[in-house]
C-alpha cells in the first residue's frame, strides 16, 4: 500500500460577494490522481497559484477533498474518525518559522506535539531528544527559539513533527525565508530523515537546486499534474518547464545551452560535478 | 547627488550587558542611478544597514550625507528624506489594505496631500511602470496572485515618486519566473526612471545578472564592494561566510583545475557558455 494516494481529487476555492452569493469558482487542485511509495523523496513544483499547497493541504487533512479520495497510510481523510490519525501519520511544516513555534523554550516546542497526544512524559523526553537529535540541534535544547536563526528554527519546527512520529512529513516551502546557509541545513535535515529514519517526505518548493536529490519528482501546473518523472527526466526537458513558469538549476540550463551550441552532453545534467566530468570526458 | 556614508556604527542594546554591534564603522558612497545588490547572511547588518538610509534608524556614531545634506543635522527634515528614498519591506504584500488595488496605491500620495489630480496620475503612472493591466484596478488586492500582489505593493512606494528605491528581498516566496519579472521589473526602474537601486537580497544567482554593484556584509561590515566578478573571486572567502557564488563560478573554476582554458570571472550562463565553447574550439 502507499504511504500517500490521492485518486481524482478536486478541490474548489469559492469566491463570495458581500451578500455571500458565490462569485466565482477556482478549481485549485483539479483531478489530481498520485501515488507515493512509503520511504520515498517526493518533491513537488509549480508556480505560485498552481495547486501545490492546496494538494498539500488534503494530505494531513486541513482541506478535505470535495471530489475524489485521499487515503493516508490507509486511511480515507474524509472520515471524521480518522481525522486525529491522519494528522498524526502525516506532519506538515510551513514556510514561516515564527508562525509555528509556541514553546519559550526550544525543548518545550518539541514535546508540545506528544504531550498533546497524551504520550506518558518519560516517552516525551525520550523522543524530544531524538527529534532534535534528527535534525542536529539538541544542543539548542535549553535555548529560546527566538535566538534562533531561520534555519534553526526551521529545524526545531521540523522535530517538532517528528517528536509526533508522523509516517510522511510535509514540507510546504519550509526554505523560502531563509538564507543560503539555512536552506543547505534544512534539507539536509529532511534529507536524513527520509534516509536514516526513513520518513516519507514530500517537498514542496521553489528552488530547484532542492530537488536533484529527490526520487520522484511532480510538476503542477493549474491543479493539475502536468510533469512526472526523476529528477534527471524532468530537468531534461528545459523548455517545458520554462513554459511551466519554472527553472531549472543554473548547472543544468549551462549544460542545456552548450548542447544547443553543438556540444555533444548527455541530456539531464543535474550537477556541477557531472557536467564538469562530462566536459573533461570530451576533450581527451 | 548621491548617499555617503560616513564611519556609520549601530549598536543594538546599547547601555546594555547584550550590546550587539550591528554596524561597525560603514563607510559608502553611492553615486546617481547606480543598481546596487546588498548580499549578506541573516543577521550580517545589511536590514539595518537599509534602515539607516532613510532614517528609520539612526546611528551610534557617524553620518549619512544625502544629496550632500547631512541627515542627522537639527534642522534636517526627514520626512524629505523619507519622500525620497522609498522603502519596500520584505513580503511588502502583507501591507496592502485598501479595498481595491487603485486605492491601495493612492494611498501613499494622499498623505502627502496632492490634488486628486495628481494623486490618480501618480498611481496610474506606478501601475504602468509595475505592469499592472487597467482591468485590476478595482479588483481586491486579495483576489490577486503572490507575484501581483507585490507588484502592487512596489507600485505603492513608487506613487512617492522617489529617487532611490530600497528593497528587501523583492524575490522571496515567488516562483523562479516570478523572480524574473521582479527582478526586470526593477532593472527597468533603474534604466528608464533612472532610480538608484538597492537591492537587498540572499540570493548571489539572482543579483548577478541585474546589478552593478555588488557590496557584501559581513558581521556589521563591508567584507567586499565591487562589480559581480570582481566579488565573485572571492568565492571561496563568501563560501566561509556562508553565502554561494552562481554555481556557474564553482564550474569555471572546476574546469579551469581541469586544465580547460576558461575564464573563472564568468558570473552568468551566458558568460560561462561562450567561455566554455571558446575553450572547446581551441582544444580541437
Amino acid at each position: 500500500m502507499n504511504i500517500v494516494k490521492t485518486e481524482n481529487l478536486v478541490h474548489e476555492y469559492e469566491r463570495r460577494d458581500e451578500e455571500g452569493n458565490v462569485e466565482g469558482i477556482t478549481t485549485a487542485v483539479d483531478h489530481v490522481s498520485l501515488d507515493v511509495a512509503e520511504g520515498s523523496f517526493i518533491a513537488i513544483l509549480g508556480h505560485n497559484g498552481s495547486g501545490k499547497s492546496t494538494l498539500a493541504k488534503h494530505i494531513n487533512a486541513i482541506l478535505s477533498p470535495k471530489e475524489g479520495t485521499v487515503w493516508v497510510d490507509g486511511l480515507d481523510t474524509a472520515q471524521e474518525e480518522n481525522l486525529w490519525e491522519v494528522r498524526q501519520r502525516a506532519g506538515m511544516v510551513f514556510q514561516n518559522p515564527d508562525n509555528q513555534i509556541i514553546g519559550q523554550v526550544v525543548e518545550e516546542d518539541v514535546g508540545f506535539g506528544p504531550e498533546n497526544m497524551g504520550v506518558p512524559t518519560k516517552e516525551i523526553w525520550e523522543r524530544v531528544e531524538e527529534s532534535l537529535k534528527a535534525v542536529g540541534m539538541y544542543e539548542y535544547r535549553k535555548h529560546s527559539p527566538n535566538k534562533l536563526s531561520g534555519g534553526q528554527k526551521q529545524r526545531v519546527s521540523i522535530a517538532g513533527v517528528l517528536a509526533m512520529h508522523p509516517k510522511v512529513i510535509v514540507l510546504d516551502e519550509p526554505t523560502a525565508m531563509l538564507d543560503p546557509n539555512g536552506r543547505r541545513e534544512v534539507i539536509r535535515a529532511a534529507r536524513g530523515l527520509n534516509q536514516v529514519e526513513g520518513v516519507t517526505v514530500i517537498l514542496i518548493t521553489h528552488y530547484m537546486e532542492e530537488i536533484v536529490h529527490a526520487d520522484q519528482v511532480f510538476v503542477m501546473d493549474h491543479g493539475k499534474i502536468a510533469m512526472q518523472g526523476t529528477p534527471r527526466e524532468i530537468f531534461s526537458q528545459v523548455e517545458r518547464l520554462k513554459e511551466l513558469r519554472l527553472d531549472v538549476p543554473q548547472v543544468t540550463l549551462l549544460a542545456h545551452e552548450l548542447k544547443n551550441s553543438g556540444v555533444p552532453l548527455p541530456d539531464g545534467i543535474l550537477t556541477r560535478k557531472e557536467l564538469v566530468d562530462a566536459l573533461t570526458s570530451l576533450k581527451t | 547627488m548621491s548617499i555617503i556614508v560616513e564611519h556609520l556604527s549601530h549598536v543594538y542594546g546599547d547601555d546594555t550587558t547584550l550590546a550587539v554591534k550591528a554596524l561597525d564603522d560603514i563607510n559608502l558612497t553611492i553615486p546617481d542611478g547606480q543598481f546596487v545588490g546588498i548580499i549578506g547572511h541573516t543577521g550580517s547588518g545589511k536590514s539595518t544597514l537599509m534602515q539607516h538610509l532613510n532614517g528609520l534608524l539612526k546611528g551610534s556614531s557617524g553620518h549619512i550625507l544625502f544629496d550632500g545634506q547631512d541627515i542627522y543635522a537639527k534642522d534636517y527634515q526627514l520626512k524629505d528624506l523619507r519622500r525620497q528614498v522609498g522603502l519596500v519591506f520584505q513580503y511588502p504584500e502583507h501591507q496592502l489594505f485598501e479595498i481595491d488595488v487603485f486605492s491601495d496605491v493612492c494611498f501613499g500620495p494622499k498623505n502627502l496631500g496632492l490634488s486628486k489630480e495628481e494623486i490618480e496620475e501618480r498611481a496610474t503612472n506606478a501601475l504602468k511602470a509595475v505592469g499592472m493591466p487597467k482591468e485590476y484596478y478595482n479588483q481586491s488586492p486579495f483576489d490577486l496572485s503572490g507575484g501581483q500582489k507585490r507588484r502592487v505593493a512596489i507600485a505603492g512606494v513608487l506613487a512617492m515618486n522617489p529617487k532611490v528605491l530600497i528593497l528587501d528581498e523583492p524575490t522571496a516566496g515567488l516562483d523562479p519566473q516570478g523572480r524574473q519579472e521582479i527582478l526586470d521589473l526593477i532593472k527597468s526602474l533603474q534604466t528608464e526612471s533612472k532610480m538608484t537601486i538597492l537591492l537587498v537580497s540572499h540570493s548571489m544567482e539572482d543579483v548577478a545578472d541585474y546589478v552593478d554593484r555588488i557590496i557584501v556584509m559581513n558581521h556589521g561590515r563591508i567584507a567586499f564592494d565591487g562589480a559581480p566578478k570582481e566579488v565573485f573571486a572571492h568565492y571561496k572567502e563568501l563560501e566561509e561566510m556562508g553565502l554561494a557564488c552562481p554555481q556557474v563560478t564553482y564550474v569555471m573554476h572546476d574546469l579551469k583545475e581541469k586544465g580547460f582554458d576558461v575564464d573563472v570571472n564568468a558570473t552568468t550562463v551566458e558568460e560561462a557558455k561562450n567561455s566554455i565553447l571558446r575553450a572547446l574550439r581551441r582544444e580541437s
